[in-house]
């Protein structure tokens, strides 16, 4: 029998940090356009800030140590970082917000850890919780999406520029003008307000499944995670981890009781839920390292989304449930370490 | 047993003794260097808080109010856990003298542990009941063996990592109890009933 032959260049992933988090950058690309269409040119400054802080911390903190600055620089680990960030933020946040939050994130969360491959916690996650329990007015200013049935005003590029350097608004507006509940937060607090799902999907602000617009920025969030997927850059147990962990109970629930419960597809399509699937909770240096332990970790990140969007009192439970899992992640290797090669698989002693 | 489920989250997750109301670190920080004694002192003070809340609710219920005692109610809870602490380290070093070299000293400081005296005292606060008590004994002790075991492992990690020469060992171990401590505000709202 004959088998084809091909002749070079293969194209195989690199397995070089700098080109991985290049490959994760791009990867971000199409939801990065998509996150602009629909909530404006904020989200540009917001990724300008953020990398430049990330940059400056990251070179404060290697000079510090006497190490190179170039080479922590060109891994581009940071700018994931930054970029990670960006996508957390809303898209009208001060300047020193996001920079507070990418500060902590590459210092504290990061570099204090010993740099990249250290660190516990997944630093963008790090920096975004301590802004939204720090500065909880600002993390809660989110605008309506792009939409074009309704009438609303958009904020120009001068104007986000303006806001986001010195917090002013034009004259003419005032936050309440602007500033719309998320989905996550419509569909929360009507739930909890006794009202049925079926009642509160006829808000205009929500879509076929999710949000409006954020439902479009999760279809392209997952195009750039499939193709991570499929250069085999992430693994597919924890992007399958965490959906499943998200989508199994709020199936469940949503079969026993459709009218107190948000549908899957609602939980989906909302929030970060895609973006934490293939980008955030896929850091493999905070994630786990065999692969049982990598589903384990995946389920339980999304098992904790769907907990605190359900009974907590955050709207979206994202980076609170990679923060949880991370921590888990020495125990969770620790309990399933891989057999070694040649050893039969027998109960593990006590040291 | 909704009741008992919601202040089984109530003491593991939401208000975890450690993380969120910050009582009993000093074993939090003392013996997670490694996961076996995070484990053991776990079990310990499990044993130990339940041990006591169920006591201490005795004590209280029917000594201490019938009496009118109540301005004794700390000293007398004191009293109980040094009683349950005795026990423990008794019970631990009969069983397991392995154990009781891995904890040595820590056995007897769960007496001064106050997340033991806190539980005793947030059950007379809350005014629950004999089982309600117990429970709440119970899922602090879990809520503190949760947190512990799970800070050993990560402890463990950090002896391995290049950790700035300032921050090595207790400097970075405590940054990462602040970090799991704003994790677990991640939580907050849950258990309402």
């Amino acid at each position: 029998m004959e088998f084809e032959r091909r002749d070079a260049p293969f194209v195989t992933p690199s397995g070089s940090v700098p080109d991985m988090m290049r490959e994760v950058l791009y990867a971000l690309i199409p939801a990065g356009l998509a996150y602009v269409w629909y909530f404006g040119p904020g989200f540009i400054l917001n990724l300008l800030i953020a990398a430049a802080f990330c940059a400056a911390g990251e070179a404060a903190m290697q000079s510090l140590r006497g190490r190179s600055v170039e080479a922590a620089l060109s891994d581009y680990s940071a700018m994931v970082t930054a970029a990670l960030l960006a996508f957390a933020l809303p898209a009208l946040t001060p300047w020193w917000v996001t920079a507070t939050a990418a500060l902590f994130a590459i210092v504290v969360a990061k570099h204090l850890y010993g740099g990249l491959g250290f660190n516990i916690f997944n630093p963008a996650m790090a920096g975004y919780v301590v802004v939204l329990i720090a500065f909880p007015l600002h993390m809660n200013l989110w605008t309506a999406p792009r939409m074009g049935d309704i009438d609303y005003h958009y904020l120009t590029f001068y104007e986000t520029a303006r806001y986001t350097l010195t917090g002013a608004l034009p004259d003419y507006l005032a936050f309440d003008a602007i500033s719309r509940a998320t989905p996550l937060d419509a569909i929360q607090s009507g739930l909890r307000n006794l009202r049925t799902f079926d009642e509160l999907r006829s808000y205009p602000l929500l879509g076929d499944f999710g949000g409006r617009g954020w439902e479009w920025i999760g279809n392209f969030t997952a195009i750039g995670g499939a193709w991570l997927v499929l250069r085999k850059i992430v693994r597919w147990q924890i992007p399958f981890g965490v959906l499943a962990g998200l989508l199994i109970p709020a199936g469940v629930m949503y079969f026993f009781d459709s009218a107190t419960h948000a549908s899957p597809g609602f939980h989906l399509f909302s929030g970060g839920t895609i973006l934490c699937a293939f980008f955030i909770a896929t850091d493999p240096v905070s994630a786990a390292t065999s692969n049982r332990g990598r589903l384990i970790y995946g389920l339980g990140i999304g098992f904790l989304i769907y907990a605190i969007r359900r009974w907590g009192s955050y709207a979206d439970g994202v980076a609170f449930a990679v923060l949880l899992m991370n921590m888990a992640v020495p125990a969770i290797d620790y309990l399933t370490k891989p057999p070694i090669v040649g050893h039969p698989r027998k109960r593990r002693e006590t040291r | 047993m909704t009741d008992i489920i919601l202040i089984l989250v109530g003491t593991v997750l939401v208000n975890n003794f450690v993380l969120v109301r910050f009582l009993g670190l000093c074993p939090f920080m003392g013996v997670s260097r490694n996961v076996e004694a995070a484990l053991g002192m776990s079990l310990a003070t499990a044993f130990v808080l339940t041990l006591s809340s169920a006591a201490g609710y005795l004590l209280h219920q029917y000594v201490l109010v019938p009496l009118d005692l109540g301005y004794l109610r700390t000293i007398a809870f004191i009293l109980v856990i040094a009683a349950s602490v005795q026990l423990t380290e008794l019970m631990v070093r009969r069983l397991s003298p392995l154990l009781d070299q891995v904890l040595g000293i820590f056995i007897p400081l769960i007496a001064t542990n106050c997340a033991v005296l806190g539980v005793a005292l947030l059950n007379v606060q809350q005014a629950s009941g004999f089982v309600e008590s117990v429970i709440f004994g119970f899922g602090a002790a879990a809520g503190f063996a949760l947190v512990l075991t799970v800070f050993g492992a990560v402890r463990e990690r950090l002896d391995a990592a290049d950790v700035p020469l300032p921050f090595r060992g207790t400097a970075i171990a405590l940054i990462t109890a602040g970090m799991m401590s704003l994790a677990f505000m991640g939580f907050s709202g849950m258990a309402r009933p």
